[in-house]
C-alpha cells in the first residue's frame, strides 16, 4: 500500500533521514521504533506532506505522493495523528471530530463514521459539547484517534499515541489500534513503547539516527538480542 | 445638554463605532490566523470607497450595484495582496510579512495618488441618506441609522460564517494550530485567502459608508481610521472578533461623546485613541476579550 524508497530528509544542515526504506502492506500494522531523535516523527511528517524530502520516493498505491500538500494526502486516504495529540482545545469534541472529516463531502458517510467513533469511544459521545482542552489526557488521545478516523483513511499513521498515559490507558490504546486494524484500517505506528507495539505489529522497523538498522516481524524483533538490550530494558 | 442632543450624538457615536468595528474585524481575523498586523488594511478601506464612486461617476452604475461591485473588487484586492505580498513569506520570520505590509500600504497609497490623483474629491450623496428626519425635537441624519443597522447585519453574517460553516470551522482551527489543521485536511492557503477576502469586504463596506458620512475621498483617507481601528482591535483583544466589535464601538462612542461633552478637548480627538491604547496595554495587555495567543511556529 505504502512504499518508502531511500528517503532522505534534511532540516537545514541536519541530515535527519539518511535513506530509509519502509513497506506498509495493506491491512497490516507496521511499527517504527527508535530512540529520541531517531527520525520517527520526521518519517511520518514527510509522508503526510508537512516536510519536504531531499531525495527518494514515497509511493502510495503505486503513485508517487511526495510533494503533495497535506490536504491532498488526507484526501487520498492517509491520515496522521500527530505527536502530543494536538487536540484543538478551544473547539468542542464534536467540532474536533468534524475537523477530521474536513476533506470529505459525503454527509452520510460522515454520519456513519461518527457513529462508529462513538462505538469505539463511548466516552467521547458523552462529551460532545465539552471543549477539547477540558478532556483528560486519555480522553484526548481517544479524540485524536477518533478525529483521525473521521477522514475515512485507508492508512492511519499514529505518532506515539501512548505517550504520557497511565499504564491502564496505554493498554487501552494498543487494544484500540488492534481493533481498528481488524476493522480494515492499515496502521503505521510510531512508538517508544517498543514492547507493546512489537506485540501487536505484523512487521517492524528499528530506526537509529536516521537509518533503519533492523527489521522483521514483530515477534522476530521481540526475540532479538539487540532489540531486547536497546529497547526492552535487557 | 438636552435629551434630543444626546440622542443625536448617540446615533453619531454608534455610526462611527460601527465603522471602526468593521475595519477592526479585518485586523483581528488576520492577526488571529497569521499573527500578522496587516498595515495595508487602511488602504483596502480607502480603495473600497474610491471604487464605489468610480462606479457611480465613471461607469454610471446605480448606487446599489456600484456598492456590490466595489465590495467584490476590494475583497479580491485583499486576496491578491495576501497572495502576492504575504503568502511567499509564510515561512519567513514574522517581521518580514509585517514589513511587507508596510510596503503594500505605501504602494497602494501611491497607486491611488497616481490613479485617482491626490486632490480630495467631494462625494455626491443620494438625497435620501442625508435629508434630515425630524422626530419631535430630535433631528436625525438617516445615514446614522442606516450605517449601524447595515453594519450589524454584516457582523451577523460574519458570525454565521465563522461559527456555522465548514470554512469557519477551518478558520477557528487554523487560528490555534496551523500544522494540525493541515494534517486534518484543511486547505490552509484557501482559508487564509478567504479570511483576507472577508476582512477586505468588511473594510470596503466601512470605507464606502465612511465616505458617505464624511463626504470626501483622498488617497490617505484610510490612514487615521485604519490606525484607530487597529487600536480598537487591540483594545478589544486582538484575535477576538467580538473583541474587535466591542473595541470599535467603545472607541467610536467615547470619541464622539468626549467631543460632545468636553468641546475644549475636541482638538485632541485623534490623540484620544492612543491614550486608550496605552492604558489598556498597561492594565490588560491582552485587551478586553482577548486571551493570550501563543506564538506559533
Ligand atoms: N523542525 C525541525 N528543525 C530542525 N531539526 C529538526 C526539526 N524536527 C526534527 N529535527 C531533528 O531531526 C532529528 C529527528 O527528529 P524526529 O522528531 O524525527 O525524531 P523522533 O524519532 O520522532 O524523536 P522523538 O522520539 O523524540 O519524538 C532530530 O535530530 C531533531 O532534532
Ligand atoms: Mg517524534
Amino acid at each position: 500500500m505504502l512504499n518508502v524508497r531511500d528517503l532522505h530528509v534534511h532540516y537545514g544542515g541536519i541530515h535527519a533521514l539518511k535513506g530509509i526504506s519502509i513497506d506498509v502492506p495493506s491491512g497490516k500494522i507496521v511499527t517504527l521504533i527508535g530512540a529520541n531523535g531517531a527520525g520517527k516523527s520526521t518519517t511520518l511528517r514527510t509522508i503526510a506532506g508537512l516536510v519536504r524530502k531531499s531525495s527518494g520516493e514515497i509511493l502510495y498505491e503505486g503513485k508517487p505522493i511526495d510533494g503533495w500538500p497535506p490536504e491532498d494526502v488526507v484526501k487520498a486516504g492517509i491520515v496522521m495523528g500527530p505527536e502530543g495529540r494536538r487536540i484543538f482545545p478551544h473547539l468542542s469534541v464534536l467540532d474536533n471530530l468534524m475537523l477530521g472529516a474536513y476533506s470529505r463531502t459525503d454527509k452520510d458517510g460522515i454520519e456513519r463514521d461518527l457513529e462508529w467513533v462513538y462505538e469505539l469511544f463511548p466516552r467521547l459521545k458523552e462529551r460532545l459539547w465539552q471543549k477539547g482542552g477540558t478532556l483528560s489526557g486519555g480522553e484526548q488521545q481517544m479524540l485524536a484517534v477518533g478525529r483521525a478516523l473521521m477522514s475515512s483513511p485507508k492508512l492511519v499513521m499514529l505518532d506515539e499515541p501512548s505517550l504520557g498515559l497511565a499504564p491502564l490507558l496505554v493498554k487501552e490504546v494498543f487494544e484500540i489500534i488492534e481493533t481498528i486494524n481488524q476493522q480494515g484500517k492499515t496502521v503505521l505506528l510510531v512508538e517508544q513503547n517498543a514492547f507493546a507495539s512489537l506485540k501487536i505489529a505484523h512487521y517492524a522497523y528499528v530506526l537509529e539516527v536516521g537509518q533503519i538498522v533492523l527489521e522483521g516481524t514483530g515477534q522476530d524483533l521481540l526475540n532479538d538480542k539487540r532489540v531486547q538490550e536497546a529497547y526492552l530494558g535487557g | 445638554m438636552s435629551m434630543a442632543m444626546f440622542i443625536q450624538h448617540l446615533f453619531n457615536a454608534l455610526t462611527l463605532g460601527s465603522l471602526y468595528a468593521l475595519i477592526a474585524i479585518g485586523y483581528t481575523m488576520v492577526y488571529g490566523i497569521l499573527r500578522l498586523i496587516n498595515f495595508a488594511h487602511g488602504e483596502i478601506f480607502m480603495l473600497g470607497a474610491y471604487f464605489v464612486f468610480w462606479g457611480v461617476t465613471l461607469l454610471h452604475l446605480p448606487w446599489f450595484l456600484a456598492v456590490i461591485v466595489a465590495i467584490a473588487v476590494t475583497s479580491l484586492t485583499g486576496v491578491l495582496v495576501d497572495r502576492v505580498a504575504y503568502r511567499p513569506l509564510r515561512d519567513a520570520p514574522r517581521i518580514s510579512a509585517l514589513i511587507s505590509s508596510i510596503g503594500v500600504s505605501f504602494f497602494l497609497q501611491n497607486l491611488a495618488i497616481v490613479v485617482f490623483s491626490a486632490i480630495p474629491r467631494e462625494v455626491q450623496r443620494p438625497g435620501w441618506l442625508v435629508d434630515i428626519i425630524v422626530v419631535g425635537k430630535v433631528r436625525i441624519l438617516p445615514l446614522t441609522l442606516v450605517v449601524p443597522v447595515l453594519s450589524f447585519l454584516l457582523m451577523l453574517g460574519l458570525l454565521f460564517i465563522v461559527y456555522k460553516t465548514k470554512p469557519g470551522l477551518g478558520m477557528r482551527a487554523i487560528s490555534k494550530d496551523i500544522e494540525t489543521s493541515r494534517l486534518m485536511g484543511v486547505p490552509v492557503n484557501r482559508i487564509i485567502a478567504l479570511t483576507f477576502g472577508i476582512g477586505s469586504a468588511l473594510a470596503a463596506a466601512s470605507g464606502i459608508m465612511w465616505a458617505l458620512r464624511y463626504p470626501q475621498l483622498q488617497p490617505v483617507m484610510g490612514v487615521i481610521p485604519g490606525f484607530k481601528a487597529f487600536i480598537a482591535a487591540v483594545f478589544g483583544g486582538i484575535g477576538s472578533i467580538q473583541g474587535a466589535v466591542l473595541g470599535g464601538l467603545i472607541l467610536g462612542i467615547m470619541e464622539i461623546m468626549i467631543v460632545a461633552f468636553l468641546p475644549t478637548l475636541a482638538g485632541y480627538r485623534d490623540a484620544f485613541a492612543f491614550v486608550l491604547l496605552i492604558i489598556i496595554l498597561l492594565v490588560k495587555p491582552t485587551g478586553l476579550l482577548g486571551e493570550k495567543l501563543e506564538d506559533k511556529v
